[in-house]
């Protein structure tokens, strides 16, 4: 941001100070939207998730989910996915983002384009893809008995390893592309001095170029996990309704089993981690960001 | 260069083209079916046929999903184009508390549980007397279109040099007429790529729309995932190529205009 108008007009503090009065109020009509659709919504979730039956407020309803281990193991099996895809992700992404980062000419525009294309693509016709591949008689079985790796068809498809392999090829752009990001920034020049002055690879790796790239790190694993622990059209068509996770328990209870209190308890529970996510992450950027 | 060093550089390579073709594979799935003549999904097909697209003729109620997705996804990106603009603004140029709580309230809900706010706009659009499933979705898809216009207008405005509007208004343009004629064509990148993400956001939207469609308002993507449940057969895949060729030519008009790598960096 420029100061130079300040420093050319050199104006008295009185104006200025009316001006930018004027400048906040044009944040106005946006905030008030999404005061009111959105912000307020989800807080009277969280009111509702507190009232009980009678009407009376406390968190019997939470209790009441929490007793029943039916509901713990969802909750356990959504986080458990959710880790795991944003580990895989984070394995595959990292590479790809450090040789990005190198890429010039066509071989950029190949994973440029290998980033943009499939966010542009449904995430319907991406799920249904993997559970074409991940059938019985499907390709990948195909290839893996072509190879020799396996004789009789191996069941894949309602599998929680499709699963994450279906959730992170859906999530990997959204990984690859903030540590892409935070290389692009950073001078290749701090790797080559601190190899001039002895560093070996695996030092200069965890001592400088990791720490470096810990800010994308951050922000794509938050928001892959958050992806993954709110997403439902993807376990849908991969697992089915024989593993469920929150959001299909959240779905099922509203829209099949209309048991609305139910619904509205398991939302505000998937909101308050959604939250800690954001929260805890940019906590999290905060403390690498100070530590510069 | 050390050995290590050599070795670290062809591994990331290596990882990296696989990572394209695991990226692509989904794609490439759905164009390859799309074509094929048999209705099971046997890859690779047997042979070649067009019949899937002539089959997309008969599914009942597709042109209706498609039109509405595209209403929806081009109002509520006007809309967000507009309240976006104002807002970043205001936290890129005022200098007022808060600043960056709002920067980071506004682009919220690109992380929270879509189905979490499908199910709390039913229940707020329900308790105000909001019945129509057009204007319940309208709001809704605002909602989802704001935050990526928002991430790229203040990534934008961040770096965009705020005197020259001050130029022009010292060469006697009124305040709007200026960001009208000034910050609006120097931030056309911004604009054409937080738009263009913010569409596709909202045609792809499932969990939040599925909540808020009655019988005669579905979106492309809840029609799409009830034929899928229905009668899985590859029309769907075929309309998808259709889509596919769709998404191939923005991103092309998107690449020509403003570059890939500004694109994806906002």
């Amino acid at each position: 941001m420029t100061s130079t108008p300040d420093i050319i007009a050199g104006t008295p503090e009185k104006p200025r100070r009316a001006t930018f009065d004027l400048i906040a109020l044009l944040a106005a009509p946006g905030l008030l939207f999404l005061a009111l659709i959105y912000a307020l919504p989800l807080a009277l979730l969280l009111f509702q998730s507190l009232r009980g039956a009678d009407g009376s407020l406390g968190i019997a309803n939470y209790v009441a989910f929490f007793s029943e281990p039916f509901n713990i193991g969802v909750l356990m099996r959504t986080l458990r996915v959710a880790a795991l895809t944003t580990l895989l992700a984070l394995l595959i992404a990292y590479p790809t983002a450090i040789a990005m980062n190198r890429a010039k000419g066509v071989w950029l525009t190949v994973f440029l384009v290998a980033m943009v294309l499939p966010m542009s693509l449904g995430v319907v016709v991406k799920a249904f893809a993997w559970s074409i591949l991940f059938r019985a008689n499907g390709a990948l079985n195909q290839m893996m008995q072509a190879i020799g790796l396996t004789d009789a068809p191996v069941r894949m498809l309602f599998t929680e390893t499709a699963l994450v392999i279906g959730a992170a090829n859906v999530f990997l752009p959204f990984m690859v592309l903030p540590i892409y990001a935070v290389l692009q920034q950073q001078q290749a020049s701090l790797a080559d001095a601190a190899a001039s002055l002895g560093a070996g690879p695996f030092f200069r790796f965890f001592h400088v170029a990791l720490p470096l790239t810990l800010p994308g790190i951050v922000a794509g694993g938050a928001f892959v996990f958050s992806l993954s622990v709110s997403m439902y059209v993807i376990p849908s068509l991969i697992v089915g309704e024989t593993q469920q996770n929150l959001p299909m328990l959240i779905a099922r209870s509203f829209l099949y089993l209309r048991n609305e209190q139910l619904g509205s308890t398991i939302s505000a529970i998937l909101l308050i981690i959604a939250i800690s996510v954001v929260l805890g992450s940019s906590w999290l950027a905060r403390r690498l960001g100070a530590r510069e | 260069m050390t050995r290590t060093d050599r070795i670290f550089r062809i591994v990331s390579w290596i990882i990296a083209l696989a990572a394209v073709a695991f990226l692509m594979l989904p794609i490439l799935i759905t164009v390859v079916v799309a074509f094929s003549s048999s209705p099971v999904y046997t890859l690779p097909p047997p042979s070649l046929s067009l019949r899937w697209f002539a089959d997309l003729q008969t599914k009942s109620g597709l042109v209706d999903a498609v039109l509405l997705s595209l209403n929806l996804a081009a109002v509520s990106t006007a809309v967000s184009l507009v309240l976006g603009t104002a807002a970043a603004m205001a936290v890129a140029r005022g200098r007022f508390v808060g600043r960056g709580a709002i920067a980071t309230f506004v682009v919220s809900p690109l992380m929270m549980p879509g189905l979490v706010l499908g199910v709390a706009m039913l229940q707020f659009f329900r308790e105000i007397g909001l019945r129509d499933a057009y204007w319940s979705l309208l709001l809704a898809h605002v909602v989802i279109t704001l935050p990526f216009v928002m991430r790229t207008l203040l990534a934008a405005m961040g770096s965009f040099d705020f005197s020259i509007i001050d130029a022009a208004r010292t060469l006697g343009m009124s305040y709007p007429r200026a960001v009208a004629k000034v910050l609006i064509p120097n931030l056309a990148p911004a604009y054409l790529t937080g738009g263009l993400f913010a569409f596709l956001a909202s045609m792809d939207n499932y969990p939040i729309s599925i909540f808020l469609t009655d019988a005669r308002n579905k979106t492309l993507p809840i029609k799409m995932l009830q034929y899928l449940e229905e009668q899985p057969d590859p029309a769907l895949a075929a309309m998808s190529t259709g889509l596919i060729l769709l998404a191939v030519t923005v991103l092309a008009i998107g690449a020509r205009t403003v570059g890939l790598n500004r694109m994806i960096q906002g």
